[in-house]
């Protein structure tokens, strides 16, 4: 059986003719968790919304299992960093789900029962079924990022972007978190998170991409996460104590 | 005990024409509210309401004193300076609501020049704070109209707008085309403002605008129920104001907006989740169980 893919040809994103991302090009695959990588700036969060279309591609394509454009970003869930979400906003975990069907059921068509399945399955799949009736702002950070994982499962994607989803998270909750994305992974789901956490790449990503501006480079973590990758992906060097603990070789 | 005072608003004719308008305004406006007070927009209501006057003063020097062509005036106007808006602020490193509170005290001040110039005599001050009783069949037509235009329009749209308005870029990526759901929601906010114009004005009309939606809001965690309870409230609240005008000979606007005001109050107050007397009612400890926990200290304390 051959995987389903996420390939990216020669793609820029350009924000008023000033590119953030240059002429990147990769082939990802379903059932990896891939680590997007970066110092700030280095054009992590246009790279992913290029992905759905979010940001202007200057050249390039993305095309997913073969198809590009609307077919294939029906497949693409991108989930936003949580400073951009109004957490005050009057709705449930179970209403955030339910918007996860929304696509499948055009602007009209009424739930039928396959879809309050969905939504039940997604709920149950990131331990949310307690929380359903919850508001969004009594969450913690966690659970939220969960809430929004079950709202891209339920709307049936086979991509999920993650956009620092562990920033502002304590370990228990990066924990479970990191779990959920697992499980997604396992099921042959394709995940693409930025992060900036290095101490923690090798317990959650199977594969890195590094980039600033362009790409710096890309593979397998135990390969690719090294200390001259990190030095040319962030230029300047930025090890800590807590690096050389963990066994970082340098 | 007489009761005659309580049913005699109901046998004129005026009142009748009065409560109908009433009603319908109160729904328009008050199920529009729960995209103002969700999006934030009530600042913005409030300028575009102030900025309908010029196209009512071009209105009345072109056509007189008629509520069709006040009507294409005061829309001309507000989608004027709605979209002017939009030019400044995407084309200059002027943000929206300054551009916006720019042009709405522009285009006031331009409606009260052009109103002095005119022959015609009006009374601005029915502009500002409405007439309801005076709603003539025309008027009642026009917010029949807008009310039939306005309502199926947001139950229809009712996904698209709740994706954009709780993540417009999740929702653009998802397809829907979160720019013309803005615009059409701005249009719609718009024409409510201008069904609300001869009955309450301007100044008042925000109050319709605003309360309905706010007190649901702390009632409820449903878009849709902050809709529909907003449109009900509204509705049920601009009839009372207006009865008890009528019954104590007070203006109409104003007692319509203080009910409103009124029902905001006893939500802001006593609702059961997010009022403040419950809060303040609420044991400190919700868990009877950790309290317990904690007074037998039995199990490893961590500081």
């Amino acid at each position: 059986m051959s995987y389903h893919r996420l390939e990216i040809k020669d793609l820029t994103v350009s924000y008023k003719r000033v590119p953030a991302v240059h002429h990147v090009s990769l082939e990802l695959k379903c059932g990896s968790c891939i680590g997007l990588l970066g110092p700030n700036g280095a054009g992590k969060t246009s790279f992913l919304k290029a992905l759905v279309g979010l940001a202007p591609l200057e050249t390039g394509s993305v095309r997913f299992h073969g198809q590009s454009g609307k077919v294939a970003r029906s497949e693409i869930a991108y989930l936003p960093q949580r400073t951009m979400v109004d957490w005050d906003f009057p709705i449930t975990v179970r209403g955030i789900v339910e918007m996860g069907r929304y696509q499948a059921l055009g602007w009209w068509r009424k739930f039928r029962e396959a879809d309050h399945l969905a939504v039940a399955r997604s709920l149950e799949a990131m331990e949310l079924k307690d929380l359903e009736d919850r508001q969004i702002s009594a969450l913690s950070g966690g659970q939220q990022q969960r809430a929004f994982l079950a709202r891209a499962l339920a709307q049936e994607a086979h991509v999920f972007l993650l956009d620092e989803p562990f920033s502002g998270l304590d370990k228990p909750a990066q924990d479970l978190l990191g779990g959920s994305i697992r499980r997604l992974a396992d099921a042959g789901n394709l995940l693409v998170v930025s992060h900036h956490d290095l101490r923690t790449v090798r317990e959650l990503f199977d594969q890195v991409i590094f980039i600033n501006g362009e790409l710096v480079a890309f593979g397998e973590t135990d390969k690719i996460f090294t200390a001259s990758n990190i030095e040319k992906a962030f230029h300047t060097h930025i090890f800590s104590g807590a690096l050389h603990e963990h066994g970082l070789a340098l | 005990m007489n009761m005659d005072w309580l049913f005699e608003p109901f046998r004129h004719g005026f009142m009748q024409g009065a409560l109908f308008g009433c009603a319908l305004i109160g729904f328009t406006n008050g199920a529009l509210s729960s995209f103002i007070v969700i999006r934030r927009l009530a600042l913005m209501a409030d300028a575009m309401a102030h900025s309908l006057l010029p196209g009512v003063a071009v209105a009345l020097i072109l056509f007189g004193l008629m509520p069709a062509t006040l009507f294409v005036g005061a829309l001309l106007a507000a989608l004027l300076v709605a979209f002017g808006t939009q030019i400044i602020s995407n084309s200059s490193r002027i943000k929206e609501d300054t551009a916006l509170g720019l042009l709405f005290a522009c285009s006031f001040s331009l409606g009260l020049v052009l109103i002095s110039l005119s022959s015609v005599r009006v009374n601005v001050s029915d502009y500002l704070f409405g007439n309801i009783l005076g709603l003539g069949d025309a008027d009642l037509w026009i917010i029949y109209l807008i009310s039939l235009v306005a309502l199926p329009v947001l139950v229809a749209l009712e996904r698209p707008l709740l994706l954009t308005m709780f993540e417009p870029a999740v929702a653009s990526s998802q397809g829907v085309p979160v720019n013309s759901v803005k615009y059409l929601l701005i249009g719609l906010l718009v024409l409510a403002m201008i069904s609300s114009l001869q009955a309450v004005g301007v100044i008042l009309a925000l109050g319709m605008l605003i309360a309905p939606a706010a007190t649901i809001y702390l009632l409820s965690d449903s878009l849709a129920t902050i809709f529909w309870a907003g449109g009900i409230l509204g509705s049920a609240g601009s009839c009372a104001g207006l009865l008890i005008s009528y019954w104590l000979n007070l203006p109409s606007g104003p007692c319509i907006v203080l009910v409103l005001g009124g029902v905001f109050l006893l939500a802001y107050l006593f609702a059961p989740r997010y009022g403040i007397v419950p809060k303040l009612l609420r044991p400190r400890h919700l868990h009877e169980a950790s309290l317990a926990r904690w007074k037998r200290q039995d199990f490893p304390r961590q500081y």
